[in-house]
């Protein structure tokens, strides 16, 4: 019986329960004994001159090695870093201590290096930076506008760059229409905050070569980005990936306080070490979403769409990374499942004095996606049509050939109506919509909302010539084990336990002696990491494409010794033995071909692109009409992403993406005041989900197989947290339609809630 | 400095210790016990989560020397006498109640101490006993079938 396809136990999980996981904190090696601790003076201005910085008393504290700042970098020959991409605004450089100018509360000033972890946190308040304010520039508009200023006047603009061109808007889009909605939504910022938070830990050797250890999603780009900022060859520097405690997108690269904790290590020649507080990660990693978005939707009363319009702001912070780039591949997933005629859209990305925007969950897909199912209820409401019957009538038909939609995007395979009605038959649609009906009709406090969100998402997409594609390594030993080298790089996903399935499969081999590595650059020099929900597709497929090499290579190792022809081998997986054809007592076992020479196979798998996962959610809230309280009941999930391998682990991943999209609508916001000052930097303050906030979830089962890889399967890393967020937010504004509402904004909040209702009666009874 | 003697995982340790050293930067630094980690600064997630006296506490908001003279229990001493998995670690395994793996400890602990508090909690009692341990991978849906599956074992033992 095949192993894909079953509920294996994860491999990783002993360690993790009872000794736990190594993480960077956690790394105990000998090359960082003595090590140094570096911890950062950051900026309490949103937007600030830097007039001066003393670092005397500092330098005088108890343990104090060193305080460095900006000059010192300048003076080392450290280059600022440029914006990620040549389509962003070159002007706009972030130096990795700030040199002039303060661009967001939390943004690193100095360094501070002690001997001992506590004494950096009392030497950092003897730092005296002298700051002389600027306007704060917190709200996108205003940063669209200038009007509050510019964060970098030699940029002449608060324009990192742009998408589409609004100017070639067509005016008449909605002719025809019956129905036009329209409403300007808000995808709040929200903070990825991962359990573990950002470190690092560098020495340089006597070779003059440095090892990090970092917690990152893909060592051999925080390799890239690490040597780049440093000003040195790529060829010296290599990255050791400990376990990672979750990253969510925002792991990926490298940060400044990383760069500088390996700068710090070469100028003092001694191991460095660097571990933030969560109220550092909170303004100092990258946040996700900030988008606002304008949806205009039209069509028939019959619930026909026509046209669709999203026109976007987005919000990159103060600094340009992957932020800006976010808004492209919402553009790309602009029409998501849905049939429309005439859809157009485009955008703006501006810098604002807050924290860096970067990729979170989704990464610029569930913007598009939150927009399109909102504007579908929109326009349901507006046309009184149920959601679920204008889903039904616009819902592209069940493809099996590619689908290029008018954005550019190739949908690989999808079978969108199935799933909407396969999650409204588990859900009770209509025995929903009765028990809303008693409750509307009685007044109760407690009215029932009912959302629903049909969603495709594009996962593994890569920007490689020939297609997305990634490496593996398998090698058989001598004892019967087996080792894999992957350039994909978990971080809770699983993948040591679902690559040695892979191998298993084909090999044979039980996967507790398979051993998986990643993430060391040395010994895997090649990969893209673990992000887009990329890494079974291309990763795994890479894996079981070694695997089969493998074995015809052992093959002819095996016709040798056998001295048969290998056409008339035949490999018994059960026994991973070799034997001549109709001769089973004439075999050879796979690991003594490795005991004259290494049996291994390095090999590259292409995918003829991205593939499209899809599904739709329905969730079920009630909310106190009083209070304006909401309380999260239920949801139910088709998500279809091809084939499983390991459903154990694809549940726990659609688990975690249900969880992390529902608490994007209902509860998670990064807030600021408006002098830029963070209002949600501790998670005493900012709205962490907790496990009362949320029911148990129900998931239905559904696969339709891609034939992009051999396995058969999409990424199902992001797709809950896709599906839910719209879901949740439609059911809570379903919740009180009947009111008059139409539209709250994410997170749906008791205040927010209560105001909606109580502007809506206002607005009737006047 | 100042003298503490605490039972950990059953070893009496004396150290002399700074008087405002964390109990989990004793228990991570001084005695190499790293299962437990810090995941925020204010009492707020859990990830430290270890017992103090058999009850659970958020060992980063605790002093060392505020332990002296107690019996502290961390994830690494809950397994069997063999090493291998207790009842609570099995369950989360069995479960997936667990990925990145870094509240995954102070989840242990703190459903120690939910169940020898409660040893039939229902659903939403497992909800409301963790709602001080934050997890950001599982969305929960498995940590609490984990905690309910350790509940039928434990009480199962017990009969």
């Amino acid at each position: 019986m095949s192993i894909l396809g079953t509920r294996v136990l994860r491999t990783e999980d002993p360690g993790f329960l009872s000794t736990g996981a190594i993480y960077t904190e956690d790394v105990q090696d000998e090359r960082l004994a003595g090590a140094c601790y570096v911890h950062f003076v950051r900026s309490v201005a949103a937007h600030a001159t830097i007039a001066g910085i003393d670092t005397s008393a500092a330098l005088d504290a108890d343990g104090v090695v060193a305080v460095y700042t900006a000059a010192d970098l300048a003076a080392d020959g450290v280059k600022p870093l440029k914006p990620i991409m040549p389509s962003m605004n070159q002007a706009m450089l972030q130096t990795l201590l700030a040199r002039d100018t303060v661009r967001f509360v939390g943004e690193p000033v100095a360094a501070v290096v002690t001997e001992q972890m506590y004494q950096g946190e009392d030497a950092i308040e003897l730092v005296d930076v002298d700051y002389d304010f600027l306007p704060a520039v917190v709200d996108m508009n205003d940063a669209l506008s200038g009007e509050k200023g510019l964060l970098f006047p030699a940029a002449g603009t608060n324009v990192v760059c742009t998408f589409g061109d609004a100017s070639a808007a067509n005016p008449d889009l909605f002719d025809g229409c019956d129905v036009v909605a329209s409403e300007v939504i808000q995808n709040r910022r929200v903070a990825p905050a991962p359990m573990e938070s950002r470190a690092a830990a560098a020495v340089w050797g006597e070779d003059g070569r440095l090892t990090a250890w970092i917690p990152n999603q893909g060592a051999q780009g925080t390799k890239a980005a690490l040597a780049g900022a440093l000003g040195v060859a790529p060829d010296t520097v290599r990255i050791i990936t400990p376990d990672v405690g979750g990253a969510f997108g925002a792991k990926f690269g490298v940060d400044a306080e990383q760069v500088v904790t390996c700068w710090i290590a070469k100028q003092l020649g001694r191991p460095a070490r660097w571990s933030e507080t969560r109220m550092e990660n909170l303004v100092g990693m990258t946040h996700g979403r900030a988008q606002q978005q304008k949806i205009t939707i039209g069509g028939l009363r019959d619930g026909t769409v026509l046209a669709y319009r999203l026109e976007i702001l987005q919000d990159s912070g103060a600094y340009p990374k992957f932020g800006p780039f976010l808004p492209s591949l919402t553009i790309l997933m602009t029409p998501g499942p849905y049939r429309i005629p005439r859809a157009e859209s485009w955008a703006t990305s501006v810098v604002t004095t807050t924290t860096p925007v970067g990729a979170y969950r989704g990464a610029g897909r569930p913007e598009a996606a939150a927009a399109v199912d909102r504007a579908m209820d929109l326009f349901a409401s507006a046309a009184g049509v149920d959601p679920a019957e204008v889903r039904r009538k616009n819902l592209l038909p069940t493809f099996t050939e590619p689908h290029k939609t008018a954005f550019g995007a190739v949908y690989d395979s999808g079978d969108y109506v199935t799933a909407l009605e396969k999650a409204l038959a588990a859900a009770d649609y209509q025995g929903l919509r009765a028990e809303q009906a008693r409750r509307r009709a009685s007044g109760d406090t407690l009215q029932l909302g009912i959302g629903l969100s049909s969603y495709v998402e594009i996962t593994g997409p890569g920007g490689e010539a020939g297609g997305p594609n990634e490496n593996g390594t398998v090698e058989v030993h001598p004892d019967g084990t087996a080792t894999v080298l992957t350039g994909t790089s978990p971080h809770g996903q699983g993948h040591q336990t679902v690559w040695a399935m892979l191998v298993s499969e084909e090999l044979g081999i039980p996967i507790d002696k398979i051993t998986v590595k990643w993430g060391d650059t040395d010994l895997v020099p090649h990969g893209g990491g673990t992000g887009g929900s990329r890494s079974l597709q291309l990763g795994g497929a890479a894996v079981q494409q070694a695997s089969r090499e493998l074995l015809d290579v052992a093959r002819e190792r095996a016709a040798e010794t056998l001295e048969a022809a290998p056409a008339d081998l035949v490999y018994d997986v059960a026994a991973s033995a070799f034997s001549v054809k109709g001769d089973p007592d004439v075999s050879v076992p796979l690991s003594s071909l490795a005991q004259a020479e290494r049996l291994f196979v390095r090999s590259v798998f292409t995918s003829p692109g991205p593939t499209f996962p899809f599904g739709t959610h329905v969730a079920v809230v009630e909310v106190d009409t009083e209070t304006g309280k909401v309380f999260f009941r239920r949801i139910v999930t088709v998500d279809d992403a091809g084939t499983v391998i390991n459903p154990l682990l694809a549940e726990g991943q659609r688990h975690g993406g249900i969880a992390q999209g529902a608490a994007q609508a209902f509860l998670e916001e990064v807030v600021y005041d408006d002098d830029g000052n963070p209002l949600t930097a501790t998670l005493a303050d900012y709205p962490f989900l907790s496990a009362t906030e949320v029911p148990s979830y129900e998931l239905v089962d559904m696969e339709t197989p891609t034939s992009y890889n051999p396995l058969g399967a999409k990424g199902i890393g992001e797709a809950g947290s896709i599906g839910s967020t719209p879901a949740v937010q439609n059911a809570v504004i379903d919740a009180v339609s009947h009111l008059g509402v139409t539209h709250i904004d994410m997170p749906t909040s008791s205040q927010r809630v209560w105001r909606a209702i109580n502007a809506a009666i206002a607005t009737k009874e006047t | 400095m100042t003298e503490i003697k605490i039972t950990v995982n059953g070893t009496v340790r004396s150290d002399e210790v700074e008087p405002r050293l964390l109990l989990i930067h004793y228990l991570r630094e001084t005695l190499g016990l790293r299962a437990a980690n810090v995941g925020c600064d204010t009492t707020s997630c859990g990830a430290c989560t270890v017992l103090l006296d058999g009850e659970s506490v958020k060992s980063c908001t605790v002093l060392a020397v505020q332990a002296s003279g107690r019996a502290v229990t961390t994830a690494e001493g809950v397994t069997e006498a063999d090493g291998s998995l207790g009842v609570v670690q099995t369950a989360f395994r069995e479960e997936h109640g667990l990925q990145c793996g870094f509240c995954t400890p102070g989840m242990v602990m703190a459903t120690t101490s939910l169940l020898a508090e409660n040893p039939h909690p229902t659903e939403q009692e497992v909800r409301e006993g963790l709602e001080g341990n934050f997890c950001r991978c599982t969305g929960y849906h498995n940590i609490v079938r984990a905690v309910l599956a350790a509940a039928d074992k434990l009480s199962g033992a017990d009969a």
